[in-house]
């Protein structure tokens, strides 16, 4: 009985809960209050024309921007003055725009790099199992690895370490069509894996599919928040705000 | 024997000096650049550190009865801790702020250190005995040889290259190495950044502190030895190029060597030929010869 009503305590917990989010570059005000929550198991896209600051909502969530304000709960622990290292140990894996592959390390250290956060991460050979060309490369440089197999070891390197939220910031985006069908499929794999995540994209096409709620940022704050099912009514509305 | 006109004693002697003073500039332009790398800061307190090795082993000799050998572990690391002091009071406070800070405070740092050694040891220099084991000279066939300097080009190579084992070989090497990428970044991966850059400004001044205490015998320990050292040091940095672990090590090595060579073919240039390179190398080169182009 006491084991159901924690669990139900549990799901009722958002995986991320983000309130009144502003985020500073220098003394460029990016984020003007962008409030939202993402439900454990929820796939989120965040959507918005470039500039509109869907990318400096996942780097304030991790403290990557110079200075931030507001509340960030992760698991319904406030992280608000946590350094990003302390953020990530508490199950999220951030894959920035840039993939960030580091040069000077092969494909396997990029691999590895993150540390194991929780005991029921995917072992190296599940994760090589599901990212087969990540083991054919692994001693390839990290820089000689094509945009896609980037992409891959982005996205492989967090779910190694056991976190079960995902930021993931434009996966799709300049790569070649038969890759975003994998990433595609991969990120479908992953929501039916249970995992949170939290999708920044520019392309609704690509998220349609894959998302339980579309969240439309627009000059730093949220302009439109739209359920699934509510989403061919607001195709519209949403295509006005990314300017297509 | 001689070889281009010279006795071949000449010539093998200053490519000893040149070997030894290569071993100093390595070992001191590794922990440089690995502070560089990861901490983006330009450690002008570097030669101080180098002098505080040296005077932390003539301490210990004198005040505690310390041997050579104890000294070669324990300098290294009270320098090392010291650094690390340095690093978690006051250096982090300059985080995230332009390069110029961090330059500033270590450069008004050395001074500092150098200004209290002084008061309280005069310039003129304290002498620390060549350890028993290591007195006399090796007969290496064509030549002979102090046993001390061979014995320092044998500890410099060991610790240069088990070095570059331990950034290029490791997991935490690794973290060094994406971290003097995009450390933020690294950190963000759920690495814990700040420790790194603690312990990676330790290290480099460990480095600076055990070649401290090898010079200590060979030079006298004295307030402005490492200041001196210090700018050869940079052009060191400047002419390998940041970036590879392996051609800081090698530049430090070769630079030593070439002023060894300078000083028999001619002596006038031999101050000055590093700095030659280091210019000839900007114009040609500019991150340097195995740096990576930015």
């Amino acid at each position: 009985m006491i084991a159901q009503t924690m669990s139900q305590e549990a799901a009722a917990t958002p995986a991320l809960r983000v309130r009144d989010l502003h985020a500073w570059y220098g003394h460029s005000h990016i984020l003007h209050g962008i409030s939202f929550d993402v439900a454990a198991g929820e796939v989120v896209a965040l959507l918005g024309r470039n500039g509109s600051g869907r990318s400096t909502t996942l780097r304030a969530i991790m403290n990557l921007v110079g200075r931030r304000e507001g509340s960030i709960l992760v698991a319904g622990r406030e992280t608000a003055r946590l350094q990003p290292h302390h953020i990530s140990r508490l199950g999220i894996g951030y894959c920035p725009e840039e993939r960030g592959i580091f040069a000077s390390l092969s494909c396997e250290e990029n691999l590895l790099l993150p540390p194991r956060i929780r005991d029921e991460a995917m072992r190296d050979d599940e994760i090589y199992a599901l990212f087969p060309n990540l083991l054919r490369r692994r001693d390839a440089p990290g820089t000689k690895l094509s945009g896609g197999e980037q992409q891959m070891l982005a996205i492989a390197r967090i779910l190694r370490t056991g976190a079960r939220t995902l930021l993931l910031d434009e996966i799709s985006e300049g790569l070649a069509p038969v890759i975003v069908d994998a990433l595609f499929d991969l990120i479908l794999k992953l929501r039916e894996l249970g995992f949170t995540i939290l999708l920044v994209e520019q392309n609704l096409h690509f998220t349609a599919p894959l998302a339980d709620r579309f969240i439309v940022i627009e000059r730093g704050k949220v302009a439109l928040e739209v359920e699934a099912r509510d989403l061919e009514a607001s195709t519209a509305a949403i295509e006005r705000l990314l300017g297509v | 024997m001689t070889i281009l006109g010279l006795p071949i004693q000449v010539l093998f002697g200053q490519l000893t000096i040149g070997l030894i003073n290569g071993s100093f500039y390595a070992l001191l332009s590794l922990g440089l650049a690995i502070i560089f790398g990861l901490l983006n800061v330009i450690n002008f307190a570097h030669g101080a550190f180098f002098m505080l090795g040296a005077l932390a082993a003539w301490l210990a000799l004198t005040v505690g009865g310390v041997n050579y050998w104890w000294a070669l572990v324990l300098a290294p690391l009270v320098t090392g801790l010291f650094g690390i002091v340095v690093e978690r009071l006051l250096l982090r406070r300059l985080q995230g702020l332009d390069h110029l800070y961090s330059l500033l405070f270590t450069f008004g740092l050395a001074l500092a250190i150098e200004g209290t050694v002084r008061d309280i040891y005069g310039t003129s220099g304290l002498a620390y005995p060549v350890p028993a084991a290591l007195r006399g000279p090796v007969d290496l066939g064509f030549m002979r040889l102090p046993a001390y300097r061979i014995w320092v080009v044998v500890v410099a190579l060991v610790v240069c290259f088990g070095t570059w084992a331990l950034i290029e070989k490791t997991r935490i090497g690794s973290y060094l190495r994406a971290g003097t990428e995009n450390a933020r970044l690294v950190q963000a991966l759920g690495i814990n950044v700040p420790l790194l850059v603690t312990l990676t400004y330790g290290f480099g001044v460990a480095l600076a502190g055990l070649a401290g205490v090898l010079a200590a015998p060979i030079y006298q320990v004295q307030p402005q030895m490492g200041s001196s050292m210090l700018i050869i040091i940079f052009a060191v940095v400047v002419i390998g190029g940041l970036g590879s672990t392996m051609g800081t090590i090698l530049t430090g090595l070769a630079l030593g060597v070439i002023e060894g060579l300078a000083k028999v073919f001619y002596p006038q240039a031999s101050s000055t030929v590093v700095f030659m390179i280091m210019v000839i190398v900007l114009l040609l080169r500019p991150a340097g010869l195995f740096g990576k182009e930015a």
